[in-house]
């Protein structure tokens, strides 16, 4: 496995960077939605979370990695069976979900080889178990097959994989936050999807040449020496990690008062999204936001920041009205949160 | 393109691979011929079959010899095979989503291994998957290549002392900027073109002998890697940036941030824009700006018809075809559990694999008919005629109709989209006439269907054919007054555009005019005449945009 290109190295796209920390301190948040042309640095930036992310404990020679806290059936039964659990850090895992990946894969199956040579009827995880606890990455979510997206969006919002195929039946936990890419100019998702990701964010090539020579310039110095390039940005990297993991302890005592709950509720009447899951994602990701800024209070400049992520893929579209969705929130957004 | 296919060899972990287009020929078989003897005969050479299961590339149980030898047998996976050499991709353009997917896996994780893709799609079909083209550097026509002579060739002692001197070239400043602007002013999006060129780049000075990256170097890199990525045809000549900026606003941004651009990035742009072929400059400037209808709603995958694309557990009862090679698949480790005996297969339902397939689906085609006052009466005959003509045909073409006519203060639905020419009859013989003209009405309606036509499970694309004299005179709010009406007009139809709903404007008057010409250009459609359409006609020019639609 070649090493990734560092998250701290990736030029510009503050929008995507902030959503994907914004999902880690707050996996409640439930998975963002990446759209954009190819080649802006999307698989790049998803790819290179592990090494932003804090280790995590988890019970050793668990398969679904779960928290010793939160130990899952199977690592029940062996307890059950009087094995002494043992667990250690590990990296937070982060799985890519190929295109053409297969329900058997996603899900999980049967153990083809136990079955064959022990006759044993033993379950082999599939993609959504390596996931449990981290991330699921989802290029081209668009042009996944439908059964395919339901299933996942499914298994992310309730947190357990229920197989009951081919003679096994069983449940695994499946907690993760997927992460999804795709060209709106390839298929649009359907909006009842779109709507379950928390935030989603427009990314596109930087126009500026400064910007884009950076792009290639750190790509040349890490193509060249990869070791290198990491030890340089190694220090970066590390105080993400550290400001992910200070905002995780203190996104619980960050307060958001009447005043900007009143503000985010006018947000979202004024721009008409429908349900109520708008508000709740604006209210928690703004909580984060101000826990990765270190403030004990949610501000409006916090609001700011996160509002067209949040409402962005929420809107009603307008046959009459060309004009995209973002600008319509920063529109909303310039009107209502004005200082 | 021997000197694409030698920088291949020179960096074939950084670039990758190549697209090759054109026909299975003489010519082809010379060009990989050429290719073999550059990366050297120690490489691993595999070549894909067309409609290869993709867990043939990932490996994983070898089947039949599990079966007989009755213990799992691990079959080496093609990739893993071919780690650090060449797999050849014949029909790439009909290679299946896993099979792209595999490939795209290893060209991301930099195993080493060249990809050459030999794309055979003809004119107007589907090329290879846009993920693979967008990584692989180049894209190298064999027909328009002709000129180019395949014996000028390095030596393959050249290439090794190219390879052992790549490690040790440095691109500059310059070389990057040159590379930046060029990308940008051809309108390539992507970072990752970008950063190929600038492998390409490195691989011709390590070719060339050189340890810095020179213009030469760049141009020949960005001619090979931009210039087919070009979506536009840059403004000739270059427009020399406006150096006011820089003097009003001298801060200290790094010193890099607007800077006006240098001779060499101009020369190496100029460069490129010579190595745009003429057919494609062509193309360039006729594409609008409508957006192309993605792959995924063109095709769907339907239990019946169509294309394999693989297999499901389901029961083979309810009309689905059995797969039994999966069905066989999906017993096999069951076996011993369920006591069969050597020689006997024991089957049970849970086994059933049926077919999946993929199936293009049918177009859309919304009339939208003018049946106001100023449209004769006898068009309206026409156009009746011409939609009958085109149902008739759509049963063998799964094609759909429906029918919008829009009169006096609104527009109404007549037909939902419909494969039915029953239905279709009586709704067309049932159309009244006579009252203005809501032009605006009409095309907001045309577009909500459109839309929800599109959001279908099993939409195809959709065309928007319109019949009209595009005399409007009834605003959206179904007021009178031409100013209003034809500025909402306008604005309906810029909002068609931004959906991408391709459209054909049929103008019905006798004097065709040019508000309803300017209506169809901002619909981002074709417009057509036809003072005295008749059925035959209009079938006709739908044909056409049809064709169009299906070869863009």
């Amino acid at each position: 496995m070649s090493p990734s290109f560092p998250f701290s190295a990736i030029v510009g796209q503050h929008e995507m960077k902030l959503a994907l920390l914004v999902a880690a301190v707050d996996p409640g948040i439930r998975g963002v939605m990446v759209f954009g042309d190819r080649g802006t640095g999307k698989s790049t930036a998803v790819r290179a979370m592990p090494g932003v992310l804090p280790l995590m404990m988890a019970v050793t020679g668990c398969r679904y990695g779960c928290d010793p806290g939160a130990p899952c059936e199977e690592c029940e039964d062996r307890r059950a069976r009087g094995e002494r659990l043992r667990s250690g850090k590990v990296p937070v895992p982060v799985v890519d979900l190929p295109l053409g990946a297969t329900e058997d894969r996603v899900v999980g199956s049967l153990d083809l080889e136990r079955a064959l040579s022990s006759g044993e009827k033993r379950f082999e995880p599939g993609l959504l178990a390596r996931a449990n606890r981290g991330f699921l990455y989802v290029d081209e979510v668009n042009l996944l097959e439908d059964h395919l997206v339901d299933l996942l969006l499914d298994v992310a919002a309730s947190g357990v994989n229920v197989v009951e195929r081919e003679g096994l039946s069983l449940r695994h936990p499946a907690r993760f936050v997927i992460v999804g890419s795709g060209n709106p100019e390839e298929g649009d998702l359907r909006p009842q999807l779109l709507d379950r990701f928390g935030l989603s964010v427009d990314v596109r090539t930087p126009t500026a040449v400064a910007e884009r020579i950076d792009v290639i310039r750190r790509r040349d110095a890490f193509d060249r020496d990869p070791g290198a390039f990491m030890e340089e940005w190694n220090m970066e990297d590390a105080k993400v990690l550290r400001r992910i993991q200070q905002a995780r302890k203190r996104i619980d005592s960050v307060i958001i008062d009447d005043a900007m709950l009143g503000r985010v509720t006018a947000l979202c009447m004024a721009l008409g999204t429908d349900g109520l899951r708008g508000e709740l994602t604006l209210m928690r990701a703004s909580r984060a936001t101000a826990a990765l800024d270190g403030a004990k209070k949610v501000t409006l400049e916090h609001l700011r920041q996160v509002a067209p992520m949040a409402l962005r893929h929420r809107l009603r579209r307008n046959p009459l009205d060309d004009t995209s969705s973002t600008t319509r929130v920063e529109r909303a957004v310039a009107e209502l949160l004005a200082a | 393109m021997s000197r694409a296919l030698a920088l291949l060899a020179v960096d074939p972990k950084g670039l990758g691979g190549a697209v090759l287009h054109g026909q299975a020929d003489d010519r082809r078989d010379s060009v990989l011929a050429l290719f073999d003897q550059l990366v050297g005969a120690q490489r691993v050479r595999r070549r894909l079959p067309p409609g290869m299961a993709a867990e043939r590339l990932h490996g994983g149980l070898d089947l039949a010899a599990t079966l007989s030898a009755g213990r799992p047998v691990e079959e080496r996976g093609l990739l893993a095979v071919a780690e650090g050499g060449v797999i050849t991709l014949p029909m790439a353009e009909r290679a299946g989503g896993p099979v792209v997917a595999a490939l795209l896996g290893m060209l991301d994780s930099g195993s080493g291994t060249t990809l050459l893709a030999l794309d055979e799609s003809m004119a107007g079909e589907e090329p290879v998957a846009a993920a693979l083209r967008e990584r692989l550097p180049f894209m190298l026509r064999l027909d328009d290549q002709g000129h180019d002579a395949l014996d000028e060739r390095p030596t393959l002692g050249e290439l090794a002392a190219a390879r052992n001197r790549l490690p040790h070239v440095t691109v500059g400043e310059e070389a990057m900027k040159s590379i930046c602007h060029t990308a940008m002013a051809l309108g390539v999006g992507s970072s990752r073109a970008d950063v190929l060129a600038v492998r390409a780049a490195r691989a011709n000075a390590a070719l060339e002998g050189r340890t810095d990256v020179s213009e030469a170097d760049v141009s020949v890199a960005c001619a090979l890697v931009l210039a087919p990525r070009a979506t536009r045809v840059p403004d000739v000549p270059p427009e020399p940036p406006a150096p006011s900026p820089e003097e009003n606003d001298p801060a200290p941004d790094t010193g890099e941030a607007e800077q006006p651009v240098s001779e060499m990035a101009d020369r190496v742009l100029e460069a490129t824009t010579a190595a745009l072929s003429p057919g494609m400059l062509e193309g360039l400037r006729q594409q609008g700006g409508g957006k192309a209808r993605g792959k995924s709603a063109a095709s769907t995958v339907t239990p019946r018809h169509g294309r394999r694309i693989g297999s499901r557990a389901g029961d083979p009862r309810t009309g689905a075809r059995l797969d039994l090679v999966d069905t066989l698949r999906a017993a096999a480790p069951w076996q011993r559990l369920r006591g069969a005996r050597p020689g006997k297969v024991a089957v049970r339902r849970q086994d059933f694999r049926v077919q999946r397939c993929k199936a293009k689906n049918g177009t859309t085609i919304i009339f939208c008919v003018d049946a106001s006052g100023s449209s004769a009466l006898h068009r309206m005959a026409e156009a009746k005629g011409a939609v009958e003509l085109l149902l008739a045909e759509s049963y063998v073409r799964r094609d759909r109709a429906a029918l919008i006519s829009f009169r006096g203060s609104k527009a109404e639905i007549l037909l939902p989209p419909t494969r039915s020419l029953a239905r279709a009859k009586r709704a067309l013989a049932a159309l009244p006439g006579g009252g203005g003209t809501p032009l605006a009405a009409a095309l907001v309606a045309a577009g909500q269907l459109a839309t929800q036509v599109a959001a279908e499970r099993d939409a195809g694309s959709v065309l928007l054919v319109l019949l009209t004299d595009a005399r409007a005179n009834v605003a959206l709010d179904g007021t009178g007054g031409r100013p209003r009406a034809e500025s909402d007009a306008e604005g309906a139809a810029r909002a068609l555009r931004s959906m991408g709903v391709p459209s054909l404007l049929i103008d019905t008057a006798p004097r065709p005019g040019a508000f309803a010409a300017s209506i169809a250009s901002a619909m981002g459609g074709r417009y057509i005449a036809l003072p005295t359409a008749d059925a035959q006609r209009v079938r006709g020019a739908v044909e056409a945009t049809r064709e169009g639609l299906r070869a863009s």
